[in-house]
């Protein structure tokens, strides 16, 4: 049995039971939302419902609904999270509603989507929350059948003493529950008793996705709503000189031009917040259509921008961001960083001594690595609406970082936090571009403008060309042999604009007992940020590459290579703060050999092998390529994943497959490059990402069995695919692909 | 501004617009009929995919003046329960993640499985490949179309 303590402020909890008159709870949102809910649903609704905890409401006919606290991007917590409840409250979980829950950090914890952290650090208290809702609904029915609560068991919504023969639904026990105090401690379920985490459950907006109701940030409307749209400058390392507004302004539909700064002297920004292109300007009409055509008909005049610096507080500390000025373009960025690896860099770990141990090797391998920047292109653009008055400020859309842009928002709006209200829906794709809300601000500020409620809409051509992208990346890897083949030493130098993507403390950092770690970085005025699994989406795949490209040179199979070096880890571990249990990592590298069946012979296909650990969990890949028409095709994809207990089984194979294509569609096609500081594509014509054709023609996904808690899973299964992909591509044509994107005609290096 | 009766999933409206207005904005902006997405209005990604006469188009490129009296289909009219064969694979295999782009992929498959009841996975691949997924559902979308086509229920 474990007992936890609850956290559950008693004060919040009588303020609401206060607050329902007697204990009944009734008149949610959701019932003014029930609108959209499908016949059935109706049917089921309950005649009042009882808030048992800020996580849940149980409803007189037994119906349960229970909150989902975080942000849905397509990583499914919006399912995940409330069968996490509903496991430790017993429900039905045929009988649940979900809902999104409001912003609301005092009840909630980390309400945010990054990092694939959801589940990892929501665990303990949606557990908690469930387990808490059902002790009191225990304790309501032992206190009216007068029997000891220890003798009443609960399933699927349904609770029972058998000595006494009685029986009640929740529903006929959720008022007297509403009323009781909330416990101090209570038990959760031991892993083995669990019953619907571990089983896989449907989408629980799948209906309405397949349906097309409406659920994303561009499908609100309201009425008296006005569109907006942005001109911003066409190239970095410009801004805002000079416009002819009078000549749209009389365009049908149009009743506004003006220019804007997103972020006024003195705001203080947070992370989420980006000050590139501050100065923009609005259009604000009567349809989207009007709009698009007086933004494209808008005469603007640029000028190129000084140099600039910005403080961004940075979970309190501030960091200051140099910008410098200038045009940049993507050859110099290349040739810049490929020059600046010639040199050594910033010594982040050193363990022994590689330079000796370089000058004794028998063998010595150096290769070098790139990337470019990538657009994030969620498939639905940057919007937000907004109405905001004089003392209030609803901002309804498709945000990461509700909690973070409602500080930054409020004090850009001259409103108290408790003036704005931030509803989150679900989002067309995040992948970390929806961690930085400058849309929710200028629709914000749109709106106070013109004093009418307003839906910003990015086009586009506005969203790729404004992106925060993942930066350009380079690493150079060197390793030495001894006469044993045994890797002595290891040395990596990574870098990038502006940042660089090294982790100095993963492997093989522990596991070669002469080991240095470098970094460098290179200022750059566009604009960049978190993309997928960030840094790992670059790094994980050239190490996993140069790691292949080691183990030929060893004369050994790759797997036993990596499992020798793991070995080593586990044994005699050199240093110290490894970042990684050596253990797992062997784990899945030998679950993918087994899976794939490795050791045997793959007619036709072409085979590579990767690894890596990141946000806590641990992927390994076998990729097969098959050469179709001379051309190399992805067949068949092999994942092998550690992320401890699995929550929702298809659901989490579903985002390893998704993962798998997203990690091969951009090492193969995709790249964002610049010339006088304009982005060179703009739309889906000229950047290029994955389509059916060129994804997998099958996959496996298989998880390790532990009783771990979750750990992440939206982003581990990307990074690793990169490498396994590259080493398969030598296998089926002999050539290494060091520069990424591997498809390009014309690489940027190499 | 003009005004347009058309037949979208089987009802006249009538809307009064500008003539070169995409019919992906008058169902969107003018019929409250959100399910049809925008997603890169260059008829690159497939977000925005319809029926003119059961044939998958991009509305994005369409303007509203072109239509006449062809019969248009959206999402919200393909089936009256949302139960089309596609819509009822798409569910079985839980394909979507953020979902933003399957309207528009299951648009796609419904007119391909009309003109294919029985498509190979080249024919699957090729269709389709005109229709974005930036989550990576692919795999899923591949296996939905067959279970779709295996169901006897196309019609």
């Amino acid at each position: 049995m474990t007992l936890v303590r609850t956290t559950f402020g008693r004060r919040a909890f009588i303020k609401r039971v206060g607050l329902a008159g007697g204990g009944l709870v009734i008149g949610f949102s959701w019932l003014a939302a029930c609108k959209d809910a499908t016949p059935e649903e109706v049917v089921m609704m309950p005649d009042e419902w009882f808030e048992i905890n800020g996580f849940l409401k149980i409803g007189d006919n037994g119906m349960v609904t229970i909150m989902s606290p975080n942000p849905e991007i397509g990583q499914n917590v919006k399912t995940s999270m409330p069968m996490i409840v509903a496991e430790e409250l017993d429900a039905d979980w045929e009988k649940v509603f979900v809902e999104q829950a409001p912003l609301n950090t005092d009840l909630y914890t980390r309400q945010l989507a990054g990092g694939s952290q959801s589940i990892r650090q929501g665990w303990e208290s949606l557990r908690m929350a469930g387990a808490t809702a059902k002790h009191m609904l225990k304790q309501a029915a032992a206190n009216s059948w007068q029997v000891p609560m220890a003798e009443i068991t609960t399933a699927a919504g349904v609770i029972s003493h058998e000595a006494s023969g009685n029986s009640a639904h929740y529903g006929e026990m959720a008022s007297a529950a509403a009323q009781l105090e909330v416990p101090e401690e209570v038990e959760m379920k031991e892993n083995k008793d669990f019953s619907i985490i571990g089983t896989s459950r449907k989408n629980v907006d799948g209906k309405k996705i397949v349906t097309g109701k409406p659920l994303f940030g561009l499908d609100t409307y309201r009425e008296g709503m006005l569109v907006a749209m942005l001109v911003h400058p066409p190239a970095f390392g410009m801004r805002f000189k000079s416009m002819d507004a009078a000549s749209v302004k009389s365009m049908p539909g149009i009743s506004d031009v003006f220019t804007f700064d997103t972020y006024t002297e003195g705001t203080r920004m947070s992370f989420a917040d980006i000050a590139t292109f501050n100065t923009k300007v609005a259009i604000v009409g009567e349809s989207t259509w009007q709009v698009m055509q007086a933004k494209k008909a808008l005469n603007v005049e640029w000028e190129e921008a000084p140099d600039e610096a910005y403080d961004i507080d940075l979970f309190g500390r501030i960091l200051t961001t140099e910008y410098p000025s200038g045009k940049e373009n993507s050859d110099s960025h290349s040739l810049g960083m490929a020059e600046t690896a010639t040199r050594k860099g910033n010594v982040v770990r050193k363990d022994g001594n590689v330079d000796a141990a370089f000058k004794k090797a028998a063998k010595v391998l150096e290769r070098s690595y790139s990337c470019p920047f990538l657009a994030h292109n969620t498939l639905e653009p940057m919007n937000f609406y907004a109405n905001v008055t004089e003392d209030h400020a609803e901002l309804i859309g498709p945000i990461q970082t509700p909690e973070f842009m409602e500080k930054s928002v409020a004090a850009r709006l001259g409103l108290t936090l408790e003036q704005v209200d931030i509803q989150m829906t679900r989002m067309g794709g995040g992948f970390g571009r929806r961690l930085y809300g400058h849309f929710l601000t200028e629709a914000a500020v749109i709106s106070q403008t013109v004093k009418r409620p307003v839906k910003l809409v990015y086009t586009r051509e506005d969203d790729m060309t404004f992106g925060n992208y993942r930066p350009a990346y380079y690493v150079t890897y060197k390793a030495a042999l001894d006469e044993n083949n045994e890797m002595t030493a290891f040395l990596v130098r990574a870098g990038g604009i502006p940042e660089s993507p090294l982790f100095a403390n993963r492997f093989p950092a522990g596991a070669v007992e002469n080991y240095q770690a470098e970094e460098f970085t290179i200022k750059s005025n566009v604009s960049v940020g978190a993309w997928r699994a960030p840094r790992s989406n670059f790094i994980a795949g050239a190490e996993q590459s140069f790691l292949d490209e080691l183990a030929e040179m060893a004369g050994k199979d790759p797997i036993d290579f990596r499992l020798e070096l793991f070995d080593k880890a586990i044994n005699n571990p050199v240093g110290e703060n490894n970042d990684y249990e050596a253990e797992r990592y062997a784990g899945v590298l030998k679950l993918v050999r087994e899976k794939s069946g490795w050791n045997s012979q793959q007619n036709g296909k072409h085979r590579g092998v990767a690894a890596y650990y990141c946000h806590n969990s641990y992927v390994a890949q076998v990729l097969d390529i098959a050469m179709v028409n001379g051309q190399p095709r992805v067949d068949k994809v092999y994942s092998a994943v550690d992320c401890g207990i699995v929550v929702n089984p298809d659901a989490a194979t579903n985002m390893i497959e998704g993962g798998v294509v997203d990690g091969i569609g951009h090492a193969m096609y995709s790249a964002i490059t610049f010339k006088d500081g304009a982005p060179q594509a703009s739309n889906f014509d000229k950047y290029r990402l994955i389509r059916h054709g060129e994804a997998p023609r099958g996959q496996e996904v298989h998880f390790v069995k532990n009783d771990i808690d979750p750990t992440g899973l939206g982003e581990p299964p990307l990074p690793p695919v990169m490498g396994a992909l590259a080493n398969a591509l030598y296998k089926a044509n002999g050539k290494r692909y060091y520069h990424q994107p591997f498809m390009s005609n014309k690489p940027l290096l190499g | 501004m003009a005004t347009y009766n058309l037949n979208i999933n089987g009802q006249s409206l009538s809307v009064d617009v500008d003539p070169s207005t995409p019919i992906l904005w008058v169902l969107r902006d003018h019929l409250g009929l959100v399910g049809t997405k925008f997603g890169c209005g260059i008829a690159q990604c497939g977000a925005c995919t319809i029926h003119i006469e059961g044939s998958a188009t991009r509305s994005c490129q369409i303007p509203v003046s072109s239509i006449g009296n062809n019969k248009i289909t959206t999402i919200e009219g393909l089936s009256e329960k949302g139960d089309h064969p596609v819509q009822q694979a798409w569910l079985e295999h839980d394909v979507p993640q953020c979902g933003y782009c399957q309207a528009g992929q299951i648009m796609t498959a419904a007119a391909l499985l009309n003109s294919n009841p029985s498509p190979t996975d080249e024919d699957i691949e090729a269709t389709m490949s005109g229709n974005i997924c930036r989550c990576g559902t692919y795999t899923r979308i591949k296996a939905a179309i067959k279970t779709a086509a295996n169901s006897g229920s196309l019609s």
